[in-house]
């Protein structure tokens, strides 16, 4: 057990896979020399190679359909996209490819395609975006959204066993900010299990990722109104946690679903959906959801506030919720 | 690097330094023969109202695709597409299973999950095509690279038509296999039409073979029609790049004898060039081939054709008792579990 970030836990987690399974490998771009726009990988190269580490083209279609091929020939590769947003140029491989490749003809495609995610830090439209509900609403893929650098490890590993296509959405404002115990051994985080970052009683929050410490302070801020806010953090978006999520609905009766991604269509709508139709009779007030409004990630500070839910937003929503 | 023509196949002498003895010719022969009748017998199940939804066929591309597989090592990989049906029959797919695929049915290698060429057996080392073209370059190129990475002697082959080389799928593709040197053969099914669209209308250079010079590695032109020359140039492909030579861009030129698919009459492509192709149709060539140069008799001839047409009919009856599949199953799979990965790729 150490402490470590976020980043440190991925980038260990992910040279122990390596030293333990010839069957993996990394590939994107710039992630053998430079060891990654992020640094996830820094000296793997030295440690295994450049037919381990690849340094690809800039070439996205390239890179998710190599790893495709090379998972249906034994290999479990792990791809780096160098942000989260480029995803868009590999997305026909993703949903047409590999999504269905079990379904149509049997062919397992276990690759994990790693995500550096989230906004916070004037990336602008095109370095922000947290694209998990459009590849949740694709059957046959995964999606994986950790939080803590425990959980950051653990369904790393999860996710390079998994026989299926994992996304792993990594956000990068947590990277070098979120620090945390992870085990130095090997473990597995299993995926479909949410966890209760914080117990509360009367209203419960719905979020996942970066999100999770938002929600954290706004229900920090609620003690003061004397009250219990209950966060769940979903690990993964899917599958998600269905059950977990009906008993603290159950459990609180008020519910507020939170996320960084834009409202309309965004995973919190399903999550909401869900509620209405399973756990109608326990509510006591409507669902309320906080995120993004319908816009582009915007560039300007200023804007980008305006644009990621803050803990404000979340106070005033639990606040509604509580007085409802 | 200019493009290469190559020649055409003369004397059997010349087949058997490539490798090939007289059963093996048979072998090809056969193998034509099963391909063309599949698809002329899927065409008169789709008249009868028996086959849902589209229909394609390969017509005229028999010789190519059933020329490249024949090159192809027993461990070697490949994602043959629509035009390719050759190929399956030539790595061994069992007739029945095709029809039973066109059917939608239970024993169809996609079990009702998806249809007409879009399967595979990954057991003889197929990867089931998807319909984006050419998504599956991508794929064949990832083969390569594991192969590349575990340092083994395989090599992987691409399809793709002239008309998906307009897609960046294709760039990405064979830009990673030059820049890597990867064992991996691009086969292009060069028909003449993507659709409706000419040749003109899809590539501004004169050989699509002429892009492999783009990419840092060979591009060599061939007869489509001709199954040896075809047969030949990817041997030679094949084996270069399991000695480490990297990749190679195949142009196979011939033309779709049909339309794009049984809905299409295909009445842009001018009538005079369905003639001129017809005189070079693939298997009518190779027969003659057979009688001028491999002693190729009457009597052996008939032998052939009555064991192709009871594969054929045999298959057809197997394949319409297959039943249809249980709208109970249709969630199984969209997931794979641990136990999916026991196969002989993922092993
Ligand atoms: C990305 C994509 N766009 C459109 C289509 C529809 N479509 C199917 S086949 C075809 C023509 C393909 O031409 P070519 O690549 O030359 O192959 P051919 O059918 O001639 O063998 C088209 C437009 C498709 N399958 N994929
Ligand atoms: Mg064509």
């Amino acid at each position: 057990m150490a402490e470590k970030t976020y980043l440190q836990a991925i980038s260990d987690g992910l040279r122990q896979e390596l030293q333990r399974d010839d069957r993996v490998f990394v590939i994107g771009e710039d992630v053998g020399v430079y060891g990654g726009a992020f640094k996830v990988t820094l000296g793997f190269q030295e440690e295994f190679g450049p037919w381990r580490i690849i340094d690809s083209p800039l070439a996205e279609t390239a890179i998710l359909g190599a790893c495709s091929g090379a998972a249906m020939m034994g290999m479990r590769p792990v791809a780096e996209m160098q942000f989260a947003d480029f995803i868009s140029c590999g997305w026909d491989h993703l949903v047409t490819v590999a999504a269905k490749q079990r379904f149509r003809v049997g062919t397992p495609v276990p690759i994990v395609v790693r995500l550096p995610s989230g906004g916070g830090f004037s990336g602008g439209p095109f370095h922000s975006q947290n694209p998990e509900s459009s590849f949740a609403h694709i059957p046959g893929l995964k999606c994986v959204c950790p939080a803590t650098p425990e959980d950051a490890k653990g369904l790393l590993v999860a996710a390079i066993e998994d026989p299926n296509p994992v996304l792993f959405f990594e956000h990068k404002h947590l990277y070098r900010r979120i620090k945390g115990e992870v085990p130095d051994e090997r473990y597995v985080t299993p995926i479909g299990k949410a966890r209760t970052h914080r117990e509360g009683e009367d209203v419960t929050v719905i979020t996942w990722g970066a999100m999770v410490y938002t929600a954290d302070e706004a229900a920090k801020r609620l003690e003061a109104d004397d009250v219990s806010v209950e966060v769940i953090d979903l690990r993964t978006v899917m599958p998600w946690d269905k059950a977990a999520v009906l008993a603290s609905v159950r459990k609180c009766s008020k519910v507020l679903v939170l996320h960084e991604d834009t409202r309309t269509g965004g995973f919190g709508g399903e999550i909401a959906a869900t509620i209405a139709e399973e756990a109608f009779e326990d509510l006591d007030a409507p669902v309320k959801r906080v995120c993004a409004p319908d816009c582009p990630v915007p560039f300007s500070p200023v804007l980008e506030k305006a644009y990621i839910p803050q803990v404000d937003d979340v106070v005033k929503g639990l606040r509604e919720l509580a007085a409802y | 690097m200019a493009v290469r023509e190559a020649e055409p196949v003369g004397s059997f002498n010349e087949v058997r330094e490539a490798g090939l003895d007289r059963d093996d010719l048979l072998a090809i022969y056969r193998h034509l023969l099963v391909t063309r009748g599949i698809e002329e017998r899927g065409h008169i199940l789709y008249k009868q109202g028996k086959i849902p939804g589209s229909f394609y066929t390969g017509r005229g591309n028999e010789g190519a695709a059933v020329g490249v597989a024949t090159a192809m090592g027993p461990d070697d990989v490949g994602t043959p597409l629509h035009r390719d049906m050759g190929v399956h029959v030539t790595r061994g797919v069992e007739p029945w299973r095709i029809f039973a695929q066109y059917m939608g049915r239970e024993d169809g290698p996609t079990r009702g999950r998806d249809g007409n060429v879009h399967m595979a057996d990954a057991k003889l080392g197929m990867i089931a095509m998807v319909s984006h073209l050419p998504a599956m370059l991508p794929v064949a190129v990832g083969c390569a690279l594991a192969f590349r990475i575990r340092e083994e002697r395989r090599v992987a082959v691409g399809w793709f038509g002239e008309g998906s080389a307009a897609r960046g799928d294709a760039h990405e593709a064979m830009n990673l296999a030059g820049v890597r040197r990867l064992p991996v053969v691009f086969v292009c099914d060069n028909n003449q039409w993507a659709y409706s669209t000419p040749t003109h209308l899809g590539y501004a250079v004169e050989h699509l073979a002429d892009r492999a010079a783009a990419y840092g590695f060979e591009g060599v032109v061939v007869d489509g029609t001709d199954v040896l020359a075809v047969y030949r140039e990817a041997k030679a492909a094949i084996e270069k790049a399991r000695e480490g030579g990297g990749p190679t861009l195949l142009e196979l030129k011939t033309l779709r004898m049909e339309g794009h698919a049984v809905h299409d009459d295909a009445f842009y492509v001018p009538k005079e060039l369905f003639e001129e192709w017809a005189r070079r149709d693939p298997i009518e060539r190779f027969r003659t081939w057979l009688f001028e140069n491999a002693e190729l008799r009457g009597e052996e001839e008939d032998e052939i054709a009555a064991r192709v047409k009871k594969i054929l009919n045999d298959a057809l009856t197997r394949a319409e008792d297959s039943p249809q599949p249980d709208p109970a199953t249709l969630l199984e799979g969209v997931y794979a579990t641990p136990e999916d990965l026991d196969t002989p790729h993922h092993k």
